[in-house]
């Protein structure tokens, strides 16, 4: 049974945010006899809850809290307000996320080494190795159920991965496969497998797809060590006159707040919404933000080179039935710089409904080539290029100077510029994503700019040495050792890869070092 | 369930009857009593903020931004009925609609073929007016499950067990091309 602790309660650790990071780290610790306190923004929206409408869901589950953006990038002109499609609701993005699974590769640790010195990009080396993750890797994988691990089937291919592996074929890729997700192929952990009932991003109706929503979150609560409050958005996190983090100022669904006292503070609130709470936390001892005398706070911001090819062929497809990333080519992740980039990229299918191709096709586009590309719809395959993009200190979450929040909290405004590297990389991948489909017969290929950032990273970032990032290898701040950075925005490059799976195998090593330390009452 | 944009868009009381089989291609006519009535009375709007006119102009405005041959003017009337709903709490919103539909019809809008409607809205693609009409149209018809029925999109299929037995695999011809 789910426990509740007192507000009053300076025994527990409270996790911010009930994502991939938070929902994860709080499970783990629960399990390991720690008591927690979760405080998530959004509401509990269950299984039943969800809806297979692509406006009614988004309007349902997504952040939506004003933001403002700046920058050269698209999405500041097409979604001026919109800089990231995330979720505010429990089990955070892991509602919407399509499950794909992947792990780093091993240069990708070590960018500043591999790469070298790379025109204003901030390229650091993390300070763990792809070996030192391994076990975490494992963990993870087992825990998420990740199709083609740990001697899990892999998920059957839908019609728009037929075409994509036709395509890849052609093209003589030989990497290629129904992917590393973590969506059931088979029953698996109290789950059912998968229906191909293709709204991955609107919620699983199935459950198939490991969200923390419905597994981590509900097994934590089962130990009686675990409270999710829901509704209840962080507004400060405060310490004490030794510089140790004491608890957190928190708003309830009514907007009254409440002072959550608390021995661990750890936050996950996904890669904009984390730093801007550290640098509202802001205190006459700390007067640039918790967490940030090396100034990184809020710089870094990476949210993957992006970019998708639909394309048009003679005959249907109906890429919209079934896993929404249905698979992928990964022969563009190696590293190759005689293509004129450093870092890969990855091709996986994508396919979104009539409603939301509408909006992101091509944004802002009409007339008779927009309604034409309209018409081909169930003749349409996707595909979505993710890789990795450079750390730059100019992209970076600030504090809006004027606009304010409900709370009367500045909004933050996310400001990104493409590195030459990301348009050299996108270039690239547009070009080998429309070959492919070529290759099979396409009609007509269409390049769709990045939709808003779905991943979010490197905002407080881990370093060795504390000029340097936020955090240390085990996410634990560099200023403050009982405070805490759980989610994506730990990371120190983004690599090719989606970043899930790697935020959970950071959270699951994250909570055995805060155990271990609570322990031996070095926290 | 069905989406919430589009059960804004469609007024039951402004849209007066639904969509039928009938083949666009006669002219809507204004009645004296502020009725829009599509061909063979396939459809009507009785617009509350703008003239029937204006609003005839706005519906041949929608089908020149997203010109969908397969699609009744039905669809389209439904977006200048939303906009038109919105107009009537919005007295900024009704003169932005109002002196749209006017500089349209001053450039001689009704004597232009379809690719010269094409050009004079690239003329005001950056206006407010122009913005509106189109970010309206984005959801207002392509949100409409009308609309999918014609370009071939299932929709919610978790009530229907998914595609797992409904063909989420069917297509062969990748494996020959
Ligand atoms: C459409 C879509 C598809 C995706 N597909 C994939 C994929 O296939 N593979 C992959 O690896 N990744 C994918 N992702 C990305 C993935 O969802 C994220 O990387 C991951 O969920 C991030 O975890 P997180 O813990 O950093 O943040 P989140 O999961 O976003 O969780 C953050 C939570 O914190 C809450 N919060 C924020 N601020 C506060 C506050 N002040 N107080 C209280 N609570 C707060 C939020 O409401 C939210 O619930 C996808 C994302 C989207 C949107
Ligand atoms: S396709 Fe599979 S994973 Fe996606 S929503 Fe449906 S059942 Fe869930």
């Amino acid at each position: 049974m789910a426990n509740k602790f007192e507000l009053s309660d300076s025994s527990v650790v409270v996790v911010i945010g009930s994502g991939a990071g938070g929902g994860t780290l709080a499970n783990e610790l629960a399990q390991k006899g720690v008591n927690v306190v979760v405080l998530e923004a959004g509401g509990r929206h269950e299984i039943e809850d969800f809806v297979n409408d692509e406006w009614g869901s988004f309007s349902q589950i997504s952040w939506l809290d004003k933001r403002t953006t700046s920058g050269s990038w698209r999405v500041a002109k097409d979604f001026a307000g919109l800089p990231a499609w995330i979720v505010k609701a429990v089990g955070g993005s892991t509602v919407h996320w399509a499950g794909a699974s992947l792990r780093f590769q091993e240069h990708e640790f070590k960018t500043r080494t591999t790469y070298g010195e790379l025109a204003g990009a901030n390229l650091l080396d993390w300070p763990i190795t792809l070996a030192e993750m391994e076990p975490y890797y494992d963990r993870a994988e087992d825990k998420m159920g990740v199709t083609g691990t740990h001697g899990i089937p892999r998920l059957p291919g839908n019609n728009n991965y037929k075409v994509l592996a036709a395509g890849a074929k052609k093209l003589g890729y030989t990497d290629f496969h129904t992917g590393n997700m973590a969506i059931n192929s088979q029953p698996r952990d109290n789950r059912g497998s998968c229906q191909q009932i293709g709204f991955c991003f609107q919620g699983c109706k199935s459950g198939a797809k490991w969200s923390t929503l419905y597994t981590e979150i509900p097994k934590g609560e089962e130990t009686g060590r675990l409270e999710v409050r829901s509704n209840a958005q962080v507004l400060q996190v405060q310490h004490d006159d030794k510089g140790l983090v004491n608890g957190v100022l928190y708003a309830d669904k009514d907007g009254n707040q409440h002072v959550q006292k608390a021995r661990v503070v750890c936050v996950a609130g996904n890669s904009i919404e984390s730093p801007r709470l550290l640098l509202n936390s802001a205190s006459s001892m700390f007067p640039d933000g918790l967490a940030n005398s090396s100034g990184q706070v809020g710089k870094n911001y990476m949210r993957h080179m992006t970019g998708s090819v639909y394309a048009i062929f003679d005959k249907p497809v109906h890429m919209y039935r079934g896993t929404t990333m249905a698979g992928i080519v990964r022969d563009e992740s190696k590293l190759d710089t005689k293509r004129g980039f450093v870092g890969g990229y990855e091709m996986e299918t994508l396919s979104l409904g009539i409603p939301f191709m509408a909006a992101f096709l091509d944004p802002g586009g009409w007339g008779k080539s927009f309604a034409s590309a309209m018409e081909g719809y169930d003749h349409m395959a996707g595909m979505w290029l993710v890789g990795e993009d450079m750390p730059q200190e100019t992209n970076r979450i600030t504090l809006h100077a004027s606009e304010k929040d409900a709370y009367g909290l500045p909004v933050p405004n996310v400001h990104f510029d493409d590195h030459a590297n990301d348009v050299a990389m996108r270039e690239h991948a547009f070009g080998r994503g429309s070959a492919l489909y070529d290759a099979i017969g396409a009609k007509r290929t269409i390049h769709t700019p990045p939709y808003p950032s779905t991943h979010n990273l490197g905002t407080n970032r881990m370093s060795a040495e504390a000029r340097d990032g936020v955090v240390n290898k085990h996410g634990q701040t560099h200023d403050i050792k009982n405070l805490f950075v759980s989610d994506g925005s730990q990371f120190t490059t983004g690599g090719a890869e989606n970043p899930t799976l790697t935020i959970v195998a950071l959270a699951i090593r994250q909570a055995e070092f805060i155990a271990d330390q609570m322990q031996k009452k070095e926290i | 369930m069905r989406p919430a944009t589009s059960k804004r868009n469609f007024n039951r009381r402004r849209f007066l009857a639904g969509t039928s089989a009938i083949v666009a291609g006669s002219a809507m006519f204004a009645t004296a009593g502020g009725i829009l009535i599509g061909p063979n009375a396939a459809w009507a709007i009785a617009p509350q903020a703008i003239t029937t006119a204006e609003a005839a102009t706005l519906v041949e405005m929608t089908r020149a931004l997203y010109p969908h041959e397969k699609l009744d003017d039905a669809i389209y009337a439904k977006v200048v009925a939303s906009l038109d709903e919105k107009a009537v709490k919005d007295p900024a919103l009704k003169a932005l609609l109002q002196t749209g539909a006017a500089d349209l019809k001053a450039g001689k809008w009704d004597d232009l073929d379809a690719d010269a409607r094409e050009a004079a809205l690239k003329a005001i693609d950056t206006t407010p007016f122009f913005q509106t009409v189109r970010g309206e149209c984005v959801t207002g018809i392509y949100n409409n499950p009308d609309v999918w029925k014609i370009y071939g999109y299932e929709g919610a299929s978790a009530e229907l067990g998914g595609y797992l037995h409904r063909g989420f695999d069917e297509i062969t011809w990748p494996d020959q091309a």
